[in-house]
């Protein structure tokens, strides 16, 4: 049957079909509500009578006019006016009279007439008409033991809860997050006070913590600091909230609390969490096609003839796959095995990509196992030129050796030499890609022992490897070459230390400078990161995210070197040998044939030559200058 | 490549590990082992194939000798103890062998003999990494 309200906002074209149906029995329900209504109309209208008054002769009239009840109620049903001047003396008599039903009734006919105008009565009871008759209840049972009036006050009602039980908080410990767990979201994070955090690390020896108290109580902690101004409780700093969270996370997460605290400082706090999350998820096997033996059509075909779900990688690649499941194992297949594919993370793609290898180039891969970047780059220069693969490790190299082979790479010439003596051995290359070892928190899905034994010592003594490995790289290029003078740093690491830091660092120590890697999606790299300021170029580098890109987290930044001297260690070094004007000077320090050392003394003698006194900052003539592809 | 020689040449001696591709090895008496890296550069110039059914492919890779049953094709006048280069009926190399008889005895024999004697197969890419070279 319908609501109750809504017979008091029926149209006029609906009205004359009701009468017919009779008078409807109340239930016992409906005579409770009644009766409230009684209640509150008792005190709700009083102001509003004068105006009710006026207003009613006419809809009261139309009312009755519509409605024609047929039944043998027109005696006692008398014209609205009549009725609203002495409301409740009517209906007092008619609820003696025991005709309950029929004092509703006439109720809600002066609900349907005082329907246009808006007041608490007529408010409050079309609301309760909505309600179904178990919330009726239940409000009823809240208002009464509360002993506050029952609309629009649960959040109230909850937030006096709250009050008495915060005072209480000392004593009960996982309460806290257990009432959250059954009341409304509404509800206001409580932030638990020192001793119950002893109190949970002595129950974390005894037994495991419960994980999804923790993980509820992260999100009620990231609500409240999302909107922290509003919902933070009084007394308690954002630091209290802060450090809960990050023992939170770390414990439901498995995180150690400095690896956590630097993710903290990098993201903000959703991505944070979707980060944390990608981070537990594997992300999708994909693979490369070796166009050097195959098409990816054709492979694509011979693979789904095998069983194997696959989709291309993306628009932004022409030999990437993507598997999504599999009857065969994928790194055994006959296709596999003649080395039609290689198995290659989807962020590998893309340092090689930047790189843009040319047909005919020399090309150095520093940190190159275990080789697919290298037989990507052979792929890409079409078995011409040289590429000379180096890894500092000796096993590993066999792989390396065995990839080159089984994808059938012949202009390659694998090396095991430390990364650091590059131009010493062998200098004067066109390009180099230099894939650095880093701390692996880009892949931590992979790999996820990174989570905890990694610190602040390791993290620095990569940056230090790092650096070390970019300076010998840039020297081993060689800015003269007519197609090339590029070198492509990349790491498979988040951290700003490992990133943009070592980028800033060979900005300030070399004669390069940042240009655009060619990649159109991808975060931009930092600019400035907590205390520290970096070159303004460093937005020309790219940043890769699980949680964003659904590949290993990634950085790559592409420089171009555009002099081959290797500036003193001087405070303005560099401006003066810019690109335009440094023609001359790379005449003058390079021999005509191609030599391929680069020694220290010429670098002296580039020094010697005048240097206009051109005291310009470095940024600015980044600025100025437009950026040469 | 010549090129390539000369700039694996300096390269210091201890570090390096691979100028180019590895055709084979050289015995200890003096007898070249043809190795499964020059697979791709002997391809294409083989005059006596054998393919192999998809069935025993696998079997194959994993390094077992070609049986009557899964003969695919073989090309005629094969003589006995020939150097085969095997292939998959999609035409990819799969690996060398020998043939086990020729070509006129294949056809009379039964299903279980021995057709292809196993000499490389490029499985070993993965079975015997360390081992390449």
């Amino acid at each position: 049957r319908p609501p109750r309200g809504a017979r008091g906002r029926l149209t006029a074209a609906c009205l004359p079909a009701e009468p017919e149906t009779g008078r409807k029995k109340l239930s016992s329900h409906g005579r409770k509500r009644a009766a409230k209504r009684r209640l509150a109309a008792g005190s709700g209208p009083a102001g509003r009578r004068p105006l009710g008054g006026g207003e009613q002769e006419p809809t009261g009239q139309t009312a009755r006019g519509r409605s024609g009840f047929s039944d043998g109620n027109a005696k006692w049903l008398a014209p609205a006016k009549a009725k609203k001047t002495q409301p409740k003396g009517n209906r007092v008599e008619l609820s003696s009279d025991g005709e309950v039903e029929e004092g509703s009734w006439e109720m809600e006919e002066e609900d349907g007439s005082s329907e246009e105008m808006v007041d608490d009565y007529g408010a409050s009871s079309s609301e309760e008409e909505e309600l179904l008759p178990i919330e009726k209840a239940a409000l009823k049972q809240k208002s009464e033991g509360e002993g506050l009036s029952e609309d629009d006050s649960e959040e109230e009602e909850e937030e006096e809860a709250e009050e008495a039980s915060k005072q209480k908080m000392g004593q009960k410990e996982e309460e806290g997050p257990d009432l959250q767990l059954n009341v409304d979201i509404d509800e206001q994070f409580k932030l638990p006070t020192s001793e119950d955090i002893e109190k949970e690390d002595i129950l974390f020896i005894s037994e495991p913590p419960d994980l999804h108290v923790i993980h509820q109580r992260i999100q009620g902690n990231m609500e409240v600091l999302q909107d922290f101004g509003v919902k933070r409780e009084e007394g308690r700093s954002r630091q209290e909230y802060l450090a809960l969270l990050r023992r939170d996370m770390a414990a439901y997460y498995s995180y150690s609390d400095f690896l956590l605290t630097k993710l903290m400082d990098i993201f903000p706090l959703p991505e944070l969490v979707n980060f944390l999350e990608a981070n537990e998820v594997p992300r999708p096997v994909t693979i490369r096609t070796n166009t050097l033996k195959t098409r990816r059509r054709d492979l694509a075909q011979a693979l789904i003839n095998r069983g194997v779900n696959l989709d291309p990688l993306g628009k932004w690649s022409k030999t990437g796959l993507v598997i999504y499941d599999s009857t065969v194992p994928i790194g055994a297949t006959p296709e596999y095995l003649a080395g039609h594919y290689m198995l290659q993370g989807a962020s590998s793609l893309l340092p090689v990509m930047a790189l843009a290898p040319q047909e005919n180039e020399r090309i150095l891969d520093m940190c190159c196992a275990p080789g697919g970047k290298t037989s990507y780059i052979a792929q890409l220069m079409k078995n011409t030129g040289m590429i000379l693969a180096n890894d500092s490790s000796a096993e590993r190299l066999r792989s390396v050796v065995g990839n080159l082979h089984r994808l059938g790479v012949t202009n390659a010439v694998v090396s095991n030499c430390d990364g650091r003596q590059f131009p010493k051995v062998l200098g004067g290359f066109d390009r180099v890609l230099l894939d650095a070892p880093c701390s692996g928190t880009g892949v931590i899905s992979k790999d996820p022992a990174v989570k905890t034994n990694k610190d602040e010592m390791d993290i620095l003594r990569c940056a230090h490897l790092q650096k070390e490995l970019i300076l010998s790289a840039i020297d081993s290029v060689n800015a003269a070459s007519e197609t090339g003078g590029y070198i492509v740093y990349c790491t498979c690491s988040i951290m700003v230390e490992e990133n943009e830091w070592v980028v800033d660092y060979a900005l300030k120590k070399r004669n390069v400078r940042l240009v655009a890697t060619g990649l159109d999606f991808g975060k931009e790299g930092f600019t400035r990161f907590k205390d520290r300021r970096f070159h303004p170029s460093l937005k020309s580098t790219r940043r890769f995210y699980p949680h964003t890109h659904n590949m290993d987290g990634f950085f790559i930044a592409k420089f171009k070197k555009f002099s081959n001297a290797i500036p003193q260690a001087q405070k303005d070094e560099g401006p003066a040998v810019e690109a335009l004007p440094a023609v001359p000077d790379t005449v003058i320090t390079e021999p005509p044939t191609k030599k391929k050392k680069r020694e220290g003394s010429k670098a002296e003698e580039e020094q010697k030559l005048p240097q206009p006194a051109l005291k310009k900052k470095r940024s600015l003539q980044a600025q100025r200058r437009p950026l040469k592809a | 490549s010549e090129k390539l020689l000369k700039l694996a040449a300096s390269v210091p001696r201890d570090s390096l590990v691979a100028p180019g591709t590895c055709f084979g090895k050289f015995t200890k008496s003096q007898k070249f082992r043809l190795s499964v890296t020059a697979l791709d550069f002997l391809a294409p110039y083989a005059k006596y194939k054998v393919w192999v059914k998809p069935g025993s492919e696998q079997s194959f890779l994993y390094g077992n000798h070609v049986l009557k049953s899964g003969l695919g094709r073989i090309t005629e006048n094969t003589a006995q103890y020939q150097g085969v280069v095997v292939y998959s009926m999609a035409d990819v190399p799969l690996g060398f062998g020998v043939a086990a008889k020729s070509t006129q005895e294949c056809r009379k024999v039964d299903p279980l003999a021995i057709v292809v004697f196993h000499q490389a197969d490029v499985g070993e890419y993965v079975r015997n990494e360390d081992t390449l070279t």
